[in-house]
């Protein structure tokens, strides 16, 4: 293991950018300075993005170890070092949290409930302190510093909720804050643990300790020490994902929350719980990731089919998106489990799909809304007549969503299908039940178009819509663009993951494997 | 045999933060009744500031060094050292705190400073008592002036009550930490607690009456100072009591009687009986277990029973019942061979982050109060986040580390606390304080809920004057830096060692 420089990374600016943002925005005034609150907040997020293109411009492919890494000492009696870094397993995700920011923001701008009910200072404070944790549980490389990002992307959502949410919002938003924090916790019982018998909090040296044998979580079937560690991890990242049966605070959270508060949910925090699994589940315990394959995968499969069937059931628009989050994230934790390199490497891209399509569906139900004031699906009809514009980026969003070739949704859906088909851990019946959703998602998604945008314009109130702003444009290009991009040209974003993704596989299934021999 | 010790035999130095604020106290009073005028007590609380803060500098002068006074009745050594960090910083919170508020409520008399002062000199002496005798004397001088100020409110029926419920049950709980040392004492034929540690491993060796005495003295010495504490089941006083007082008097007891309570009972434990086993070649002592039922049964009373409160200061009360459980779960990680020193560290840390949050959240509370005591329901924190922004962020940061979220005190204690627990193989135990630790953040977040989510009429939060915002605002950035920076005081905690006092 080399060492790792202290000196500060481009890796560690970029992260403290939105603080930095914040701390300007806390010396600006409510009621004078509002235009200034709102514009600086964008141009944190902004600065952002530009720091993490940085990193993707200066990015080398081919070395799967971590890139852009620093390591400071923090609380060296507790062995617990301020590590951060970035390699194939976070970069995109880096950059979907970075490019999803700013677009949430500039939705912000033309959200009526923060008109309403006020507060924007702490609206946009809020959200530069999400963007600060959400980067952080995604280059943490301490297992103490990741879970004191991942508690702490906790907070502003919860306030996202409860102040700028929808009639239902204390509800959602303590729900949101119970489940979590309930699943969180008994993670940290898992992280003291697990840094107890390593002697270290950071997560390299863990796992190359792992690898060589100097760290043994002591494993000897589905009920071990290992297990419990692996299910402590599991079970707070199943929340947040969420798998099937943990999902209720979900829909609850989605369709209370303000829409920015919706994009990011969907578009970053659910990925925080994905990303988990792959960096801390796989590669920390990988004879309990292997033996218990089969029962996550069979619970994601079920998530899929039962997403996907209660989102066509739904009679609000916001409802609907929300619960296909359930059947989408089914086919992450799919291939994630499918232990292999197309498997994990399609989920990692189909976070990023997801995060840009159903982002994109949030934006777009948002947009409906502040124009008619409801979110019922027969409130619509043949709204494509009024907002041509509006009409056919929205097309282009719901069809990548539900994975049309050519569009970034089948390439991700696809590998992760590729996968778990040759996996050795799962077969061929989870592959078939996964591709029943696949058809269920066609389903749902074009009943939604077709009952907003298609048909008679036979409502009085639609047909006098005001047409899409500049910066509501200015929101939804950089998705569309994005989703032909992914959807045209994928090797580029699998290229950059190719080295990490396949170090990892080697990491779990060689482990594994040595145990199958002993 | 008794001769008269001279000065140096005495060796007073080691002593002196403890000595000089009690002192302090002495002339306090007289400086009070002759010299401070009738109509201008705030005098009197700066000066009683001062004498804390004489204290803590000498206390910092004396830090680093190990030393026995009084004839190794009194031991001054890092563990006392940062204990009176914390006794201190808390006692000038609540002076703070109290300025205003006595004003207000029309209590403002100098013997308030005097009184509490008083008590914690006691806090001291308790943290640096090194025999059991030294423990009981230490701990009426912290009691006694508490069961006053508790009353200080008197005419009012409910300050009144309180004041005597804790008087009551302060007197039963004294006698039987008394009893507890004077059976350990007929085992072991002393009351110093490295020379009780030296006696133990005979006894139990030889097993028969001694055995069963020490056990049974152990066992009464718990029962004494898990009333101080205030674990399950001797908790009962506590709702009653924290209500009833004045509010600045709460939140002085609540972190600072607690911090006196846990270092009696964590050097009794650590240094005097860690070896203390039933059986030979068992590596757990045999208090370990009976720490483990009480901090059990702390922590889901007291989180559970927190849930069903409407009023703040109850709520807060049941709050503290469930802390003392989190502190407890350090005190039971121990008893387990090898863990007394991180476990006693892990302790210390959990009570000066709580001391800070804790205070903090009284603070507020005490800034929504109305002059005649009302405005202490929930309810009442309606629309503060409209109303008084800058003290709802407060407390909701308060809340938060409470309920143990990371950037904050409060998740470093829970954190060390956990962790010592599990090192200490008692995993059932750390699995209950996690649960709990969810089961809290549903009460805490209804106060985030009230300030922020509710729509309101917002309290004009009439009693946030100028010391109680610097109070609060203290308490604030100890918490923050706590959370942000743990090294500050890691740094303090990693020199605490009881096992070497042990050696000596």
């Amino acid at each position: 293991m080399p060492e790792v420089s202290s000196a500060v990374s481009l890796t560690s600016v970029m992260l403290f950018i939105p603080i930095v943002g914040l701390i300007i925005l806390l010396f600006l005034r409510e009621d004078t300075q509002r235009e200034a609150i709102k514009y600086s907040a964008l141009a944190t997020s902004l600065l952002t993005f530009a720091a993490s293109v940085l990193l993707w411009l200066g990015f080398n492919t081919s070395q799967p170890g971590l890139q852009f890494a620093q390591r400071g000492e923090w609380i060296t009696s507790l062995n617990i070092s301020y590590y951060v870094g970035v390699d194939g397993l976070s970069l995109l995700l880096v950059m979907l949290t970075t490019f999803i920011m700013p677009l949430a923001i500039l939705a912000s701008f033309r959200t009526g409930v923060l008109e309403e009910r006020g507060r924007q200072k702490l609206y946009y404070a809020f959200m530069l302190l999400l963007e600060f944790a959400m980067l952080g549980v995604f280059v943490a490389q301490d297992l103490f510093l990741f879970y004191i990002f991942w508690e702490v992307t906790l907070v502003p959502m919860y306030f996202l909720i409860g102040i700028w949410g929808a009639e239902q919002r204390i509800y959602a938003a303590v729900k949101f804050f119970l489940y979590t924090m309930a699943g969180s916790i008994l993670m940290l019982l898992a992280v003291l643990f697990v840094g107890t018998q390593a002697g270290t909090f950071a997560v390299p040296d863990i796992i190359a300790g792992v690898q060589n044998g100097t760290i043994n979580f002591p494993f000897d079937g589905i009920f071990s020490t290992q297990s419990f560690l692996f299910l402590g991890f599991l079970i707070a990242f199943a929340i947040k994902v969420p798998i099937w049966p943990l999902h209720s605070w979900l829909p609850d959270a989605h369709v209370q929350a303000p829409t920015a508060g919706s994009v990011i949910l969907a578009g970053v925090l659910l990925k925080l719980g994905t990303y988990g699994i792959v960096r801390f589940c796989l590669p920390m315990f990988p004879e309990a990731s292997v033996a218990w394959a089969p029962v996550v995968a069979a619970l994601a499969v079920i998530g899929i089919i039962y997403g996907a069937w209660v989102s066509y059931a739904q009679t609000d628009v916001k409802k609907l998106v929300a619960y296909s989050s359930v059947s989408h994230l089914g086919f992450v934790v799919l291939g994630i489990f499918a232990l292999n390199q197309q498997g994990i490497a399609g989920a990692i891209l189909q976070m990023v799909n997801h995060g840009i399509s159903t982002g994109g569906l949030f934006l777009m139900v948002g947009m409906l809304y502040e124009r008619r004031h409801t979110k019922a699906l027969n409130a619509f009809g043949g709204i494509w007549k009024v907002l041509p514009v509006f009409g056919g980026i929205s097309l282009v969003i719901t069809l990548s969503s539900m994975g049309l070739p050519g569009l970034n949704g089948f390439v991700g859906e696809f590998t992760i299908l590729l996968g778990s088909f040759g996996s050795q851990y799962l077969g061929f019946f989870f592959t078939l039940f996964a591709t029943i959703g696949v058809i269920l998602a066609a389903v749902y998604m074009l009943y939604m178009f077709q009952k907003v945008f298609m048909g008679e314009l036979d409502k009085e109130e639609n047909k006098n819509l005001p047409a899409l702003h500049w910066q509501e444009l200015a929101v939804l290009v950089p998705i569309v663009i994005l989703i032909f991009w992914i959807g045209l040209q994928p090797g580029v974003f699998f290229s950059s993951m190719d080295a990490s993704v396949n170090q990892l596989v080697t990491q779990v299934t060689d482990v594994a494997a040595s145990v199958a021999l002993r | 045999m008794f001769e008269i010790p001279t000065l140096e035999a005495l060796n007073l130095a080691p002593a002196l933060p403890a000595i000089s604020l009690a002192f302090g106290v002495c002339v306090l009073l007289l400086l009070d009744l002759l010299v401070v005028p009738k109509d201008r007590k705030e005098i009197t609380a700066w000066l009683a500031l001062a004498g804390i803060g004489v204290s803590f500098v000498l206390n910092l002068a004396v830090f680093n060094q190990t030393a026995d006074a009084f004839l190794g009745m009194f031991v001054a050594d890092q563990f006392s050292g940062f204990l009176n960090i914390v006794i201190l910083v808390g006692a000038a919170i609540s002076i703070l705190l109290s300025m205003d508020y006595l004003k207000r409520t029309q209590i403002e008399r100098g013997e308030y400073y005097s009184l509490m002062l008083m008590s914690v000199s006691g806090m001291m002496f308790m943290a640096s008592a090194n025999d059991l005798v030294m423990v009981f004397i230490a701990l009426e001088l912290l009691s006694i002036p508490l069961y006053v100020l508790a009353a200080f409110r008197a005419p009012e029926a409910k300050s009144e009550e309180s004041g005597m419920k804790y008087f009551i049950l302060g007197a039963f709980s004294s006698a039987f930490f008394v009893y507890g040392a004077a059976l350990i004492y007929g085992a072991t034929g002393t009351t110093n607690l490295p020379a009780i540690f030296q006696a133990v491993t005979a006894i139990v060796a030889a097993g028969g009456s001694p055995m069963f005495l020490l056990l049974v003295g152990a066992g009464l010495l718990l029962v004494g100072l898990g009333f101080k504490v205030a674990v399950v089941p001797f908790h009962m006083w506590t709702p009653d009591v924290y209500e009833g007082a004045p509010t600045p008097v709460t939140a002085f007891m609540s972190v600072g009687a607690k911090a006196g309570g846990f270092a009696a009972l964590l050097r009794i434990l650590a240094v005097a009986l860690p070896s203390f086993v039933l059986a030979d070649g068992q590596t757990t002592a045999a208090w370990q277990q009976l720490a483990w039922l009480v901090s059990a049964a702390t922590l889901i009373l007291g989180n559970i029973v927190a849930i069903a409160q409407s009023d703040i200061k109850r709520m807060l009360a049941y709050s503290s019942i469930a802390h003392a459980g989190y502190i407890f779960m350090a005190v039971a990680a121990a008893g387990t061979q090898g863990m007394a020193d991180a476990a006693v560290q892990a302790a210390l840390l959990y009570l000066l982050a709580y001391t800070f949050t804790n205070l903090g959240a009284f603070g507020v509370a005490m800034a929504v109060e109305k002059d005649d005591g009302a405005g202490t329901r929930l309810d009442d924190f309606i629309g503060l986040a409209k109303t008084r922004p800058d003290l709802a962020l407060m407390m909701a940061l308060f809340m938060l580390s409470l309920t143990g979220i990371p950037l904050t005190s409060g998740f470093l204690g829970k954190f060390v606390v956990f962790k010592a627990t599990l090192d200490a193989g008692l995993v059932p135990l750390a699995v209950i304080g996690v649960v709990t630790s969810v089961i809290s953040a549903f009460y805490y977040v209804r106060v985030i809920v009230n300030m922020y989510l509710r729509e309101g009429e917002g309290d004009p939060a009439a009693g946030a004057t100028r010391y109680v915002n610097w109070g609060v605002y203290a308490a604030a950035a100890g918490t923050l830096i706590m959370g942000v920076f743990p090294v500050v005081v890691t740094n303090l905690t990693d020199a605490v060692t009881l096992a070497a006092t042990v050696i000596r």
